[in-house]
C-alpha cells in the first residue's frame, strides 16, 4: 500500500473510539472465489452509525453489505480493520460476546422449539431467572402482536409471523444495536409494507439501533434515518434519503436509487456559470458545478418525475413522444430528442385535457436546478 | 426393516373415489392412474419377502414349537413347550423343575455387551459424523467414502485382520515390546471381542447420524451464536436435538445386529464368554438341539420387537420421525 493522503484524512481510532454508535474504520475482507481470483468484499469502510438510528445499508448483490453485517454479528472475521461499539472494541469479540443481534434472512428459527422457546433462548444465554425469562417472552409475544402464540411451532405460523417471531428472539436480549439482513426479502408486497411500517414503530419504540441491509431502493428510502449505498465493497454515499435520492454524488447511485436518464451534454463557461445544451434546445445556466470532461462535456443526471411536459417549467428541449405507458398513480412517457438521445418523463395526475399521445411534438421542461451534475466517471 | 412414524397414506375408501365421480375415478379404479402400476407389479417382491424373509420365519417359530429327537439333530414334528421351558427351567435329578438362571444370564451378558457397544459407538460417532457434516461439499463426499470402505471387504476377512493386530507377535505388541512394556495379552479376551464389535458397527452409527446432519441448517447454529450461545451450547440446545432422528436409527442399526453378534465375540473373543449368538449356534450344532435354539431364536426377536414398539410409541409421542436406513 502507498501511503496516499487519503489516509491522514481518516480519523485514528482512537478518535473515533472515543464516540458513541457503531464505528467501522478500514474494514477489509476478501474472499477467494472457486476460479481462484480473489473478491473484494469489504474495501476498507469507514462507517460511522449514530445511537438510535435507523441506518440502511443498500447496494446490489455482491456489493459487501452482507458481509459487513455479519462481521458486525461475529459471523464472519475482518481481513483488518476494526469495530466498535461506544468505545468499546468489538471485532476481537466472538460473536456470543457481543451486544448486538440480528434477524436473519431465512428468519433461522430453531424448529424444534416453540415461539416462547426461540424467543426466551438468548434470555437463557444470559442466565436470566426464569420468572425475568417468562416476562419478557411476555412483553415481546406483545410488541410483534403475536400474543397467544407462544406455544406454537414455527412452522406452524405464516411467513410473516415467522417475522416477526425473528424481530423477537433478536429484541429480547435488549441489543445495544439490531442486525437485520434482508429480513423482509421472503415476504410478498402487501405483508412487506406493513412490516415496514412494524419496524419503523419497533425502532422508535425501543430506540435501539437498527442496521437495515436491503438491495430494495424504495425500502431503504422509505426506511432509513440515514442509507449507505454500497458499491464493490464500500459505500459509494452515505446521507439521508433525500440527499442519495436528489443529491447522488455518481452515476452508480444515481442510476441505483430511482429512475435516472443520463445526459452528456457540451458545457460552456459564461460569465462565472456553466451553460449546457441539451440536443440543441435553449441554454441552461447551472446551478451546481459540473465537473469537465477532457471532450468539453459534462454529465447531467435527471429524474424522470422532475421533468414537465406542460410548459409549468423552463424549456430544455424539444422532442416527438416515441412511448407512453399508463401505471395509474402516473404517466411514464419516453420521449425522443433530436439527437437521438431518449428522455424518461414522468407525468403524474391529473391526466385528464393532457393532449399527449404516441408521435406528438412536445417541449420538456425542467427546473435548472433539476439538472444534476455528475463527478467525471474514472475509466 | 423400518419403523416408520408417521402413518402410511392410506387409501381412500371406495365411496369417496365415486363420489368425486367422473373419469378419474374410473381411470383409478381401472388402475390406469400415469405412474401407478396395478397391484401385480408388486409380485416379485412379495414372493421374495415370502420366501427370504417370512418363510425362514415361520419355519424358525414352528421349530420352536416342536420336540427334539432322541439323538441327532433336526425335530419330530410333535408340539410341545420344552424349548421354552428349558430357558428358565432345568429338570432336577428327581425329576422336579427348578429355575435356572445360565440362559438368562447369557442373555444378560449379551445385553451389556451389545449397550456398551451401542454407547461406544455413539460417543465416537456423533463428533465425526458432526466434524463429516461441517466440511466442504467435496471433502464430505470423500470422508464418507472412507467410513464405508470397510464395507467392501468381507466381515470374516476384516476379523482375521484384527486377529493380526491383536495377536502375540502381532503389530500392538511389537511396537508395545519395542517400547518395552512388553507383551500384551490382547487377542481372546473378552475386550477384544468388544473392540471387534465396536469396529464393525461403527460406521452404521455414523452413516445416519452424518446424513441427519448433512441436511442441518447451519444458519441455526450462527442464530444461536448470535443469541449469546457458546459452542458446547450450540451443541446441546441446537444440533443434538435436531440430529436426534439420526441418533435413534444409528442406535438401532448397531443395537439390534451387536446383540445377536456371533463372528466377533468367537474370533476375538476367543468364545471364552457365552453369548446369545454363540449359545443359538451351538443349539444348531455341538448341541444338536434344535427346538432350543429356534426357541431362542424367537425370544430374542420378540424382545427386539417390544423395544422397536417402544421407540414408536416415544417417536409418535415426540413427533420425530425414525426411519432405518443407511
Amino acid at each position: 500500500m502507498v501511503e496516499a493522503p487519503v489516509v491522514s484524512e481518516r480519523r485514528s481510532p482512537e478518535v473515533v473510539a472515543r464516540e458513541n454508535g457503531l464505528t467501522i474504520t478500514a474494514a477489509t475482507k476478501t474472499f477467494a472465489t472457486p476460479e481462484g481470483t480473489e473478491v473484494h468484499a469489504l474495501d476498507h469502510v469507514d462507517l460511522q452509525i449514530r445511537d438510535g438510528e435507523f441506518f440502511v445499508m443498500l447496494g446490489p448483490s455482491g456489493c459487501g453489505k452482507t458481509t459487513l453485517l455479519r462481521s458486525i454479528a461475529g459471523l464472519e472475521t475482518l481481513d483488518s480493520g476494526e469495530i466498535y461499539l461506544g468505545r468499546d472494541r468489538i471485532d476481537d469479540r466472538p460473536a456470543h460476546a457481543r451486544p448486538v443481534n440480528t434477524v436473519f434472512q431465512s428468519y433461522a428459527l430453531f424448529p424444534h422449539l416453540t415461539v416462547a422457546q426461540n424467543i426466551a433462548f438468548g434470555l437463557q444465554m444470559d442466565k436470566l431467572p426464569a420468572a425475568q425469562v417468562a416476562e419478557r417472552v411476555a412483553q415481546m409475544l406483545t410488541l410483534v402482536r403475536l400474543d397467544g402464540l407462544g406455544g406454537r411451532r414455527p412452522a406452524q405460523l405464516s411467513g410473516g409471523q415467522q417475522q416477526r417471531v425473528a424481530l423477537a428472539r433478536a429484541l429480547a436480549k435488549q441489543p445495544r444495536v439490531l442486525l437485520l439482513d434482508e429480513p423482509l426479502a421472503a415476504l410478498d408486497l402487501k405483508l412487506r409494507r406493513g412490516m415496514q411500517d412494524e419496524l419503523r414503530r419497533l425502532q422508535r419504540t425501543t430506540g435501539i439501533t437498527f442496521v437495515f441491509v436491503t438491495h430494495d431502493q424504495e425500502e431503504a428510502l422509505s426506511l432509513g434515518d440515514r442509507i449507505a449505498v454500497f458499491s464493490d465493497g464500500r459505500p459509494a454515499q452515505v446521507g439521508t434519503p433525500e440527499e442519495v435520492y436528489e443529491r447522488p454524488v455518481n452515476r452508480f447511485v444515481a442510476d441505483f436509487i430511482g429512475d435516472t436518464t443520463f445526459l452528456t451534454v457540451p458545457v460552456r463557461t459564461d460569465g462565472d456559470a456553466q451553460v449546457v445544451q441539451v440536443a440543441g434546445g435553449p441554454a441552461v445556466r447551472l446551478t451546481a458545478p459540473a465537473p469537465v470532461a477532457a471532450d468539453g462535456t459534462t454529465t447531467l443526471a435527471v429524474r424522470p418525475e422532475r421533468l414537465v411536459l406542460d410548459g409549468s417549467a423552463p424549456p430544455i428541449a424539444t422532442g416527438t413522444l416515441a412511448e407512453l405507458v399508463y401505471m395509474g398513480t402516473d404517466l411514464r412517457i419516453r420521449v425522443a430528442l433530436a439527437d437521438g438521445t431518449s428522455l424518461a418523463v414522468r407525468v403524474s395526475p391529473p391526466f385528464e385535457g393532457l393532449a399527449l399521445r404516441p408521435g406528438a411534438t412536445v417541449t420538456v421542461g425542467a427546473a435548472p436546478e433539476h439538472l444534476r451534475p455528475l463527478a467525471v466517471e474514472q475509466a | 426393516m423400518s419403523v416408520a412414524a408417521a402413518q402410511p397414506d392410506t387409501a381412500p375408501p371406495a365411496g369417496s373415489t365415486a363420489a368425486v365421480g367422473g373419469t378419474a375415478a374410473r381411470a383409478r379404479r381401472r388402475g390406469s392412474t400415469p405412474g401407478r402400476l396395478p397391484w401385480y407389479a408388486s409380485l416379485p417382491a412379495l414372493v421374495i419377502a415370502a420366501l427370504f424373509t417370512l418363510g425362514p420365519l415361520a419355519v424358525v417359530i414352528a421349530f420352536s414349537f416342536m420336540t427334539r429327537p432322541a439323538s441327532g439333530g433336526g425335530v419330530v414334528y410333535e408340539f410341545s413347550t420344552d424349548a421354552y421351558r428349558s430357558f428358565l427351567f432345568t429338570k432336577n435329578f428327581v425329576g422336579d423343575l427348578v429355575f435356572n438362571p445360565t440362559y438368562l444370564k447369557v442373555f444378560w451378558t449379551s445385553l451389556e455387551q451389545a449397550t456398551i457397544t451401542t454407547l461406544v459407538c455413539l460417543v465416537l460417532s456423533f463428533p465425526l459424523a458432526l466434524w463429516i457434516a461441517t466440511r466442504p461439499p467435496r471433502l464430505q463426499t470423500l470422508l464418507m467414502l472412507a467410513v464405508t470402505i470397510p464395507f467392501w471387504t468381507n466381515l470374516l476377512v476384516r476379523t482375521y485382520a484384527w486377529i493380526l493386530v491383536l495377536a502375540k507377535d502381532g503389530v500392538v505388541n511389537r511396537l508395545s515390546t519395542a517400547l518395552g512394556l512388553g507383551p500384551l495379552e490382547l487377542l481372546y479376551t473378552p475386550m477384544a471381542g468388544q473392540l471387534g464389535l465396536i469396529y464393525t458397527f461403527l460406521p452404521f452409527m455414523v452413516l445416519p447420524i452424518y446424513s441427519s446432519l448433512a441436511g442441518f441448517d447451519f444458519r441455526l447454529a450462527e442464530a444461536a451464536y448470535d443469541l449469546g450461545a457458546r459452542k458446547a451450547t450450540v451443541v446441546r440446545r441446537i444440533i443434538w436435538p435436531l440430529a436426534r432422528p439420526g441418533v435413534v436409527s444409528g442406535v438401532l442399526l448397531v443395537f439390534i445386529p451387536a446383540l445377536g453378534s456371533y463372528v466377533q465375540p468367537v474370533l476375538l473373543g476367543g468364545g471364552k464368554v457365552l453369548l446369545i449368538g454363540n449359545l443359538i449356534a451351538a443349539q444348531f450344532g455341538d448341541s444338536r438341539n434344535w427346538p432350543f435354539g429356534a426357541a431362542l431364536s424367537v425370544i430374542i426377536l420378540v424382545l427386539l420387537a417390544l423395544a422397536l414398539l417402544g421407540v414408536r410409541w416415544w417417536s409418535k409421542r415426540t413427533g420425530t420421525t425414525v426411519s432405518l436406513s443407511l
